[in-house]
C-alpha cells in the first residue's frame, strides 16, 4: 500500500467510458496515470448494473421486499444506466480496433432499426431500410417517392465537399439542408425518417442551419457505411452489457502502467498558482482494513463532471425509463434487440423520443426478458411521465419500471487550459457514442496540445506474447 | 489473431480445447513470474511487477490426441488496491491463486481472493493454489512461513488443486498447469469467447480503406 508514486503525469477521476479511453491511450503513449473513482465499481454512469442495484438505486419497493428475486440469478443482469449503442463503422469502433481493446469484448449486432410514423392509435413501426433491396419494399414511401429517395441516397454517395461539380448546383457554404431536400423534391415524411432516423438529429433544428448540409450529408453516410458493415442495423453492441467499454480500457491503461484505485475520494486538490498541482486522497477499504491517506503530486487532472460540480453548467435534462419486458415489441419481427425512433414530428414533440431494446441475446439478462430504455430531452419542468409515454406505448406490457427524476447533462464552463483541470461532458441524449468520442477527441487535445491519433496505436506494442 | 476464441474442435480423434485462467494473489509473490516460466520459460529475478500484455497463451498436450491451450490472464497491477474489474473474472475456466510461502500474510491474502473467485466467477470455476519461492526454502528452510501440511489442509477443505512452486528454478511449474488442464470438463468446454459465428456475434476488424463491405472473416 505504500507505492504509490510521489507524481503522475495525470490523474483521471471517475472510470466512465470517456475518462477510461482517455486512460488507456494516455497510458499506452507513456503517460503515468492515476486512475480514481469514488464508487467500488467501474463505469460511472456508463456502469451496468444488476437487477438487485437497480431496485435500489430506484428505490420502487416497499421495505422488507425484495422484488428482484422473482428475476433469477442477480448477476445475470447487466443493465445499462446510459441507452447507448455503437454505430459499426463509429470513431469508437475505431478506437476500439486501433487499442485492441477487442481482445476484452465480444460485440453483437443490433438486429434492427426501426422508426415510427403517425401517433396514437395510428401509429405504425417501419424498418429503415438497410439497403435498396429493402428500401423498395419500405412501407415507409411511395413509388415514385422511393425513386426521388433513391437518387438522394446515390448522390450522398458520390457527394464531395471539396469538388463542386458533386454539389448538384448548390452552393454548399451557403445553403441549408431543406435547400437540398427541395432539389430532390423529398416529401416531409421522407425528410423526417432521414434527418431523425439516418442522420439521427433529435430535433429539426438542422434543417434551416446555413452551410450545415455537409455535417448532415456525412452523417447518412456514417449511418449507411454502419449498416453495410455487418448487415441488419447500424448498431453493434458488447455482450454484458455497456460497462464492459470502460472496464476493457482500464485493463488497456492498467497493462501499460496505469494505476487504479476504486473506493477513493479526493479530499482535496492542491493548486500551485492558478494550475493544479497536486491531490489528497482517501481509499477506503472494503475488506475493514483502516481507510489509506496519501497524497500526489500531477501536472492535469482529467474528470467527469461530478468531481468538479462548481466548474461545469446545466445544458440540458434527459428523461429516461428503464423497462423490464418479457416479450419483443410489436412491429419489429421479433428482434432481440432494436433501435426505434419516434421522430418528433411525429408525437408533437420539439425532441425525438428513442428506445433501445437489448435482450439474453446480448447476456443481459436472463433468457426471456428484454431491457428497454425509453428516453428523450426533457421540455416540461413536470409530466415527465407524459413525455415518455408515446414510448411506453410501443412497449406493450412492462413487468418493471424504473424511471427517476431528470438526469442533468453537463458540460465544463472552461476549457481547462488556466487551470489544467480537463472536464468531460456528460453522456448526452443521442442513440451512440459519437459524441463522446468528440468529447474524448476535444479533451485530448486541450490536454495535450495537439490531436489525438490512435490509428497505428497498437504498432511496435505486443499485447499477446508469443507462443 | 488466427488462434484465438477457438472452440472444442475434433480432428479425427484429436481433442483441442481453450480455456481462460486468471491469476490471482497478493503483490510481489511471483504470479507472473510463475506464469513467464510456464509460457516462455524464463525467470528474471528484478523484473517489475506486471507482465505487460493483454494475455499470454500456452498450450500442453495432455496425451496424443488431447491439446489444452490456455489464453492466461494477468492482473496488470489492478489487485494491488482492489480494483479488478468484474470483466477479469467474467468466464474464466480455471484460476491459480499465488501465496509466497515465505511470508505468513500471503496466504490470508490468498483465502480473501478464492472467496472472492467463488463470489465473482462462474460456479464451477477451477481453482489451484500454489505456494511459490520453493526455491528459496530449499536454501534456507528457516524462511519458511507456511508449512505444506497447513496449505494441504485448507485446499483440501477448500476443494482446491495445491502445488508448492518455483518460478525460479521451474519445480513444479508444468505440474500445476497440467494438474488443471487434467481436471477441466475438456468434452463440454465452452470457449471463452465464441466470438463470430458462435452465437452470430461480429469480429471487430479495421476497415479496409475504400470499402465498405468489411465484416466478412478474411482469414
Amino acid at each position: 500500500m505504500d507505492d504509490i508514486a510521489p507524481e503522475y503525469d495525470v490523474v483521471v477521476l471517475g472510470t466512465g467510458l470517456t475518462e477510461c479511453v482517455l486512460s488507456g491511450v494516455l497510458s499506452v503513449k507513456g503517460k503515468k496515470v492515476l486512475h480514481i473513482d469514488r464508487n467500488d465499481h467501474y463505469g460511472g454512469e456508463a456502469a451496468s448494473v444488476n437487477i438487485e442495484t437497480l431496485f435500489k438505486k430506484y428505490g420502487n419497493f416497499n421495505k422488507g421486499e425484495e422484488p428482484w428475486k422473482k428475476y433469477g440469478r442477480v448477476n445475470d443482469w447487466n443493465i445499462d444506466l446510459v441507452p447507448k449503442l455503437l454505430m459499426s463503422s463509429g470513431e469508437l469502433t475505431n478506437i476500439l480496433v486501433s487499442t485492441d481493446v477487442t481482445r476484452y469484448l465480444e460485440f453483437k449486432q443490433v438486429a434492427g432499426s426501426y422508426v415510427q410514423q403517425g401517433a396514437g392509435s395510428k401509429a405504425t413501426v417501419a424498418k429503415v431500410p438497410s439497403d435498396a433491396g429493402e428500401a423498395l419494399r419500405s412501407s415507409l414511401m411511395g413509388i415514385f417517392e422511393k425513386r426521388r429517395m433513391k437518387s438522394f441516397i446515390e448522390w450522398v454517395g458520390t457527394f464531395n465537399g471539396a469538388d463542386s461539380a458533386s454539389h448538384k448546383g448548390l452552393s454548399m457554404g451557403a445553403c441549408t439542408m431543406k435547400d437540398v431536400y427541395d432539389k430532390f423534391g423529398l416529401e416531409p415524411g421522407t425528410r423526417d425518417f432521414i434527418g431523425h432516423a439516418m442522420a439521427l438529429y433529435q430535433t429539426d433544428d438542422y434543417i434551416t442551419e446555413k452551410g450545415g448540409a455537409p455535417t448532415a450529408i456525412e452523417r447518412i453516410r456514417l449511418y449507411g457505411n454502419s449498416v453495410s458493415r455487418y448487415g441488419k442495423s447500424p448498431y453493434i453492441y458488447p455482450l454484458y452489457g455497456l460497462g464492459e467499454l470502460p472496464q476493457g480500457f482500464a485493463r488497456l491503461s492498467a497493462i501499460y502502467g496505469g494505476t487504479y484505485m476504486l473506493n477513493t475520494t479526493v479530499d482535496e486538490f492542491e493548486y500551485d498558482g492558478s494550475k493544479v498541482a497536486g491531490i489528497k486522497a482517501t481509499m477506503e477499504d472494503r475488506g475493514g482494513d483502516a481507510p489509506m491517506k496519501f497524497s500526489t503530486k500531477c501536472k492535469k487532472i482529467i474528470a467527469d463532471p461530478s468531481y468538479f460540480p462548481g466548474k461545469v453548467q446545466v445544458t440540458g435534462q434527459l428523461l429516461k425509463a428503464i423497462c423490464i419486458l418479457n416479450h419483443p415489441l410489436v412491429g419489429t419481427d421479433n428482434s432481440d434487440s432494436v433501435q426505434l425512433i419516434i421522430p418528433q414530428s411525429q408525437v408533437g414533440r420539439k425532441h425525438d423520443i428513442y428506445i433501445a431494446v437489448v435482450s439474453s441475446a446480448h447476456s443481459v439478462c436472463p433468457k426471456g426478458y428484454y431491457i428497454a430504455i425509453v428516453s428523450t430531452i426533457a421540455e416540461t419542468t413536470a409530466n415527465h411521465h407524459l413525455e415518455l409515454a408515446p414510448g411506453f406505448e410501443r412497449l406493450g406490457r412492462i413487468e418493471e419500471k424504473f424511471m427517476g427524476p431528470p438526469t442533468p447533462l453537463y458540460s465544463p464552463l472552461e476549457s481547462g487550459v488556466n487551470d489544467n483541470i480537463f472536464i468531460s461532458k456528460s453522456y448526452d441524449a443521442t442513440s451512440h457514442f459519437e459524441t463522446t468520442t468528440d468529447d474524448v477527441r476535444d479533451i485530448y487535445r486541450r490536454a495535450e496540445g495537439h490531436d489525438l491519433v490512435v490509428e497505428g496505436l497498437r504498432e511496435g506494442t505486443n499485447l499477446v506474447g508469443d507462443e | 489473431m488466427a488462434s484465438r476464441g477457438q472452440p472444442v474442435s475434433r480432428v479425427g480423434t484429436a481433442r483441442f480445447a481453450q480455456f481462460k485462467l486468471v491469476l490471482l494473489g497478493e503483490s510481489a509473490v511471483g504470479k507472473s513470474s510463475i506464469v513467464l516460466r510456464f509460457v516462455k520459460d524464463q525467470f528474471d529475478s528484478y523484473r517489475e511487477s506486471t507482465i505487460g500484455a493483454a494475455f499470454l497463451t500456452q498450450t500442453i498436450s495432455l496425451d496424443d490426441h488431447t491439446t489444452v491451450k490456455f489464453e492466461i490472464w494477468d492482473t496488470a497491477g489492478q489487485e494491488r488496491y482492489k480494483s479488478l474489474a468484474p470483466m477479469y473474472y467474467r468466464n474464466a475456466n480455471c484460476a491459480v491463486v499465488v501465496y509466497d510461502i515465505t511470508q505468513a500474510s500471503s496466504l490470508d491474502k490468498a483465502k480473501q481472493w478464492v472467496k472472492e473467485l467463488q463470489r465473482q466467477a462462474n460456479e464451477n470455476i477451477i481453482i489451484a493454489l500454489a505456494g511459490n519461492k520453493l526455491d528459496l526454502v530449499t536454501e534456507q528452510p528457516d524462511k519458511r512461513a507456511i508449512t505444506t501440511a497447513d496449505a494441504e489442509a485448507y485446499s483440501r477443505e477448500a476443494g482446491l488443486l495445491f502445488f508448492e512452486t518455483s518460478a525460479k528454478t521451474a519445480e513444479n511449474v508444468r505440474e500445476l498447469f497440467t494438474s488443471i488442464a487434467k481436471k477441466l470438463p475438456l468434452d463440454q468446454a465452452g470457449p471463452r469467447n465464441p466470438r463470430s459465428g458462435g452465437r452470430g456475434g461480429v469480429e471487430l476488424r479495421p476497415e479496409a480503406p475504400g470499402t465498405q463491405t468489411g465484416g466478412a472473416c478474411q482469414c
